[in-house]
């Protein structure tokens, strides 16, 4: 990451700009279980910003919240200073909220075209779907994405992880994301495909788009990110700059659940 | 597009002439199982399994279950199941019955026969199959009933009403309009056959013309011309010659002389009038079309197969599942009520075993024709012929005089190996099952 980039960040937070998106006070509970616990992130444009936790930790509900997987119990979700209604994906594609999952949630019958365009199926002026300019938007977005792409016709079960990634960015990519959330993007990769996703997210950066990235790995984050959010058992330990701290603090975090500083105290 | 070093590139298996052409081979192998049970059939019942007129019966009894087959394809490919259809069709057919026999005739008193009765029978049958498999849906999808206790119990309800309605007894004769669209009462003639055959031929042809233009216009690998080419004959061959054996069962002289008394002419002599398309085959037909759009071409059927390959991928991309159970079973509601029309014009009257066993006939005509039950795959096609296969092995074995209980033998043990064929099949494809 370039100096002026996270400058740029953090600059509209010095300059108090409204972020991109404020989850504030968010409270998702199932059954008595308190699975986020009053937390509150925000994220700029242009920003990427991490969310850290052991499993179970609470970060991918409150992130589904937010991609419309999961009703909150109590709080806000605020889109550029507005109140947002979020109550499913549907809802959270129109905020132009983006989601890679970890589970990569492909259909694994269908091919790479019809995956990358399900829910917004291209189609002809009589209302067919249109097969053959689906897979021409396919193999253009692929080719910049990933050139080694090639099973256009196959379906997508014949694919390896890294190729399902690229069809999964591909769709985020596709329809002009501003808010994307990654939820451990490269954990089912190899070394090659995480560089590509990791310069990827750079790209997307660039653009003025939002990001969290959820991640067990700590240096992952560190590399990524311009903030990172920890969360231990459905709270919020803090949010720190990434700058401002080291891997070591990060892990105090995750496992001791304190800031740093506050360990020394 | 360059290609890298970087990544390995998986070598080209070899092509053989089967991949060249592009065929589906699992439809092959089942056009091959069946034409060696149609000539084993053929030679043990010295040639009259293939004769027109045994070819043009299993046609007309296929269409029912046929017609369910292709919805049943779509259910079965969102992981559910619908043990109802046999029931539904009878509580329509009994609908329609009474609508065409007493209703109209009598308290509306548009006596018998009139030409409007027919199309409201139909139009009254074909919503109140479709009300009840949207009513079933909406409990499957958004009353979280799994499917199979659901159409377990309409398996009861539904065709209870029927005999509720009809007090248990047969309705009949149907109106003469209706009985049309049931097979040897209602045939198209030589001449409208030979032109809906070669309509056929040419947009089949014209599609697959414009569909080669336009991957060729994109850019992407298209098949060898030649391949293309001899897949359009095949194509082209297959519906004519369809047409032909129909057209070459000729109506038996007794019964065309007295079409003609009827008409107040007199026969020449020695004239031959084949049957010709059933009406009842070109509402499968019809109906195999307009599935086969909607599973491939239309965003309802990709959504369902999306559903069925992974039905959380499906409700994180925004489809509403709950509603697409609605519209899925709303569909093999409204095919259940087309069959019910054929199955009772077919047999002339509303009787109150019609349609019994069909459930199980329709669930193994579409596993047979390469349907999941696991979800995600199965084509109309696929369960079109696998109803055909069926047919003939039942009637087949009746014509060579297998008993009963034997009969029932087969075609249960055909129904297992047909399946475990299909998984050795697609285990050695290297897919997941």
């Amino acid at each position: 990451m370039t100096a002026s980039e996270s400058k740029s960040a953090k600059q509209r937070r010095a300059d108090g700009d409204t972020p991109l998106v404020e989850l504030e006070d968010i409270c998702v509970s199932f059954g008595g279980i308190h699975a986020v616990d009053h937390v509150s992130v925000d994220l700029h444009p242009g920003e990427v910003v991490g969310l850290l936790g052991h499993n179970g930790a609470g970060k991918s509900t409150l992130i589904k919240v937010l991609s419309g997987a999961y009703q909150m119990d109590s709080g806000e979700i605020r889109i550029n200073g507005d109140k947002a209604e979020i109550t499913n994906p549907r809802d959270a594609r129109t905020y132009n909220v983006e989601t890679i999952y970890q589970t990569l949630a492909l259909a694994d019958n269908l091919d790479a075209a019809s995956n990358l365009f399900l829910g917004r199926e291209l189609t002809t002026k009589v209302g067919l779907v249109d097969d053959a300019a689906m897979e021409a938007e396919c193999r253009r977005i692929m080719g910049g994405l990933n050139p080694n792409f090639r099973k256009f016709s196959e379906p997508v079960s014949a694919l390896s992880g890294g190729q399902r990634q690229s069809v999964a960015i591909a769709r985020a990519v596709y329809f002009n994301a501003k808010i994307l959330i990654m939820d451990e993007p490269t954990a089912a990769l190899g070394p090659q495909e995480t560089q590509m996703v990791a310069e990827l997210i750079q790209k997307l950066k660039a653009q003025g788009i939002g990001i969290f990235l959820i991640d067990h790995d700590v240096h992952a984050v560190m590399e990524l990110c311009d903030r990172a959010s920890v969360m231990k058992n459905g709270q919020l330990v803090g949010t720190v700059h990434i700058d401002e701290v080291t891997d070591d603090d990060l892990l105090s975090m995750i496992i001791l659940g304190k800031m740093p500083g506050q360990a020394a105290a | 597009m360059t290609e890298t070093t970087s990544q390995p590139i998986p070598s080209q298996p070899k092509r053989n002439l089967f991949q060249q052409l592009d065929l589906d081979v699992r439809l092959l192998g089942m056009i091959g199982a069946f034409v060696i049970l149609c000539i084993g059939f053929n030679i043990l019942t010295d040639g009259r399994f293939l004769s027109p007129r045994n070819l043009f019966n299993l046609t007309i009894q296929t269409v029912s279950v046929a017609i369910m087959a292709t919805g049943m394809v779509f259910v079965i490919v969102m992981r559910h199941i619908d043990l109802s259809v046999g029931g539904v069709l009878a509580v329509t057919s009994a609908v329609m019955a009474l609508v065409q026999t007493k209703f109209l005739p009598t308290y509306l008193g548009l006596g018998f026969d009139n030409p409007l009765t027919w199309v409201i029978a139909i139009a009254i049958g074909l919503a109140i199959g479709t009300l009840i498999g949207a009513f079933q849906g909406w409990l499957i999808g958004y009353q979280g009933v799994p499917a199979f206790i659901v159409t377990l119990g309409g398996f009861l309800v539904w065709r209870n009403y029927g005999w509720l309605f009809t007090s248990g007894q047969t309705i009949g004769p149907l109106d003469k309009n209706f009985l049309v669209l049931g097979g040897v009462s209602g045939t198209m003639g030589e001449a409208v056959s030979w032109t809906i055959g070669v309509i056929a031929v040419a947009v089949s042809l014209w599609a697959m013309i414009s569909s080669r233009r336009g991957r060729i216009q994109h850019g992407f690998p298209a098949k060898p011309a030649w391949a293309e080419g001899t897949v359009m004959g095949i194509v082209a061959c297959s519906i004519l010659g369809f047409v032909w054996i129909l057209n070459s069962y000729d109506i038996p002289t007794r019964k065309l002389q007295r079409m003609f008394e009827a008409k107040g002419e007199v026969m020449p002599d020695g004239l031959e009038v084949g049957y010709g398309l059933p009406i009842s085959v070109l509402i499968l037909i019809v109906t195999a079309i307009v599935m086969t759009i909607v599973a491939r071409r239309t965003r309802l059927g990709r959504y369902i197969f999306a559903t069925g390959g992974n039905p959380d991928a499906a409700e994180l991309s925004g489809i509403n599942i709950r509603f697409l159970t609605v519209k899925v079973f709303a569909i093999m509601g409204f095919l259940c009520a087309l069959s019910a029309v054929v199955a009772s014009a077919r047999l002339q009257n509303h009787t109150n075993d019609i349609g019994t066993l069909d459930e199980l006939r329709v669930i193994a005509a579409a596993v047979i024709g390469g349907t999941a039950l696991a979800g995600g795959a199965g084509t109309i096609y696929g369960a079109i012929l696998g109803a055909l296969v069926m047919q003939s092995l039942q009637s087949g074995m009746a014509m060579v005089g297998v008993d009963a209980p034997l009969q029932n033998i087969v075609v249960g043990s055909v129904l297992v190996l047909a399946v475990w064929l299909d998984i050795q099949y697609r285990k050695r494809m290297g897919a997941k099952i």
